[in-house]
């Protein structure tokens, strides 16, 4: 939706590549054997970008291999998972996902590899008037939010509704928002199109928007920031190749790649 | 095969196929029954929220339906009727919600009705009026997206009526608005009454341009597909309970529909 055909346009492709990718080759199990096939990586929407490119540095170091992703929502993805999806790789934007696959014997212990958090971000032209306090330090969303302001956040159901939820909650303006969206394409779409005055999206979401959009950090950021955990899944059908595109993750490299697209350390 | 009961010898071709089409289309509804957490059913129906998703679903769908009825019925006329200069342009015209992802329809009504839409900015300014995330919001995106059914089958009612009818009543003396009013509606009721239950059923179950246009608040727009499929990110049972109580709502209306308004002209001969 919205400038927003463009952002539509990267789950249709996940989903495209996602149904081209179940027939998953085994890797011969020899010990010092490349790590070939196809994996399949679950991960959440909000790692579309860096992960594409970690798949293609992973593909460009190991010829024979064929790194396909599914992006979506976190906890549609466990749901998945849970339904017998032939993934290899379960990357979430929350603990609590992560944990429905775990407690469910699906996976084994989760390593987190990143972590994200909320800021307010406003279209430019700022229909609200959401000007920056005059105070030191990091000022309060408080100091930001109102109710008369149009407010759009992700619903509770997801990651960044539960962050956002948190937020809201310590500064009592739970009630302040108008929409609860479903993912936070959703609430950036809003806030792009001009219909809310502001909205509550990650961080490295709002990097993808930088050319359309104003952000204020604000301090109950910090402790209501969601970790992402990566493990590779039992029943993977190719576990050598899952535990190259994890150990590349946890690399150095991989996560020079995840820091230039603004993530967090874990 | 006795003759006695007629259209009971179904021949094979049509049989096998249509046997298939019933298993293609009710079989994913038996795995909803067969999969759904009976117990919870009870206290999910009790919970207030379901309440309010599902009291908001019935009342915007209607609202959507008398909407489209008000303004779909003369638009059909139009299109079977009149002789109007490019009338298969406007046809392909109005139908294009059809075709729409609904998504992309939310964001089209955001264009014209939006706080900057070319109509919205002006409503917002003049009324201080501003429709996103409203109840209205709601009616509007359901509307959008389910009229075009009701237009498309009362068209093809009222090109499968008999004009002579009509005819008659213009060389008795009656003007157009008058056989429209006495002779055209009666005749093609049926049809008007198909369409609105599909305008309806629809508008029921419309999501994508609902959650785009008018957003997702509880008790002002969740609407039930919309606590739907919330409730499937982190609670699929959930999820199934609430598709089970909008899939027997909407069943129960339509079967009470059909018994009051369709019930006899169904039967042949009854």
């Amino acid at each position: 939706m919205r400038a927003r055909l463009a952002l539509v346009a990267v789950p249709l492709l996940a989903l495209a590549a996602c149904t081209g990718s179940s027939a998953s080759t085994d890797a011969a199990p020899s010990a010092d054997a490349e790590p070939t096939g196809t994996v399949t990586v679950f991960a959440a929407a909000s790692l579309t970008d860096v992960f594409t490119e970690l798949g293609q540095q992973l593909e460009d170091q190991h010829p024979g291999l064929d790194v396909q992703f599914n992006f979506a929502g976190s906890s549609a993805l466990a749901a998945q998972i849970e339904q017998g999806a032939p993934a290899d790789i379960f990357a979430s934007a929350d603990e609590a996902p992560m944990t429905r696959v775990t407690e469910a014997g699906l996976a084994g212990d989760p390593e987190l590899f990143a972590s994200n958090r909320l800021v307010l971000a406003f279209p430019l032209d700022n229909p609200g008037d959401i000007r920056q306090p005059d105070t030191a330090g990091i000022p309060s969303l408080a100091q930001y939010l109102d109710h008369d302001l149009v407010l759009a956040v992700c619903a509770p159901e997801v990651p960044c509704g539960v962050a956002a939820a948190e937020v809201l909650e310590r500064v009592g303006l739970s009630d302040a928002p108008d929409t609860f969206e479903d993912d936070v394409r959703g609430v950036l779409t809003k806030v792009e199109l001009g219909e809310v005055d502001a909205g509550l999206v990650y961080w490295t979401d709002f990097q993808t928007a930088r050319d359309t959009l104003g952000a204020y950090t604000f301090r109950e950021a910090e402790a209501a920031r969601n970790r992402y955990p990566v493990a590779v899944l039992d029943d993977a059908p190719n576990p050598r190749a899952a535990q190259a595109f994890v150990d590349l993750l946890l690399s150095d490299e991989g996560q020079q790649v995840l820091s230039d697209a603004a993530f967090f350390e874990p | 095969m006795s003759r006695t009961r007629e259209g009971a010898g179904v021949p094979l071709p049509l049989l096998l196929p249509a046997a298939l089409g019933t298993a293609f289309l009710v079989l994913p509804m038996v795995g909803l029954l067969v999969r759904a957490p009976w117990s919870d059913i009870g206290p999910a129906l009790a919970a207030p929220e379901v309440g309010q998703a599902l009291r908001l679903s019935l009342v915007c769908a209607t609202l959507a339906t008398l909407l489209s009825l008000v303004l779909g019925v003369p638009l059909a006329w139009v299109l079977a009727r009149s002789r109007i200069r490019g009338r298969s342009a406007l046809r392909a015209l109005v139908t294009v919600p059809l075709v729409l992802p609904p998504v992309v329809g939310g964001v089209a009504l955001f264009t014209v009705l939006g706080r900057n839409g070319f109509i919205g900015s002006w409503l917002n300014e003049a009324f201080g009026i501003t429709i996103p995330f409203t109840t209205t919001a709601v009616v509007i995106a359901e509307t959008f997206v389910a009229m075009p059914f009701l237009v498309i089958s009362v068209e093809g009612a009222l090109r499968a009526a008999d004009t002579r009818f009509e005819d008659v009543a213009a060389t008795l003396g009656a003007g157009r608005w008058t056989t429209f009013r006495r002779i055209t509606l009666p005749l093609v009721a049926p049809g008007i009454a198909a369409g609105a239950v599909l305008c309806w059923a629809r508008a029921l179950g419309e999501f994508g341009a609902t959650i785009t246009f008018a957003g997702n608040y509880p008790g002002t727009t969740q609407t039930m597909p919309l606590a739907v499929y919330l409730a499937l990110q982190d609670d699929p049972e959930a999820a199934i309970v609430l598709s089970l109580v909008l899939l027997a709502v909407s069943l129960a209306t339509l079967l009470l529909l059909r018994d009051r308004w369709l019930g006899r002209s169904g039967a042949p001969g009854a």
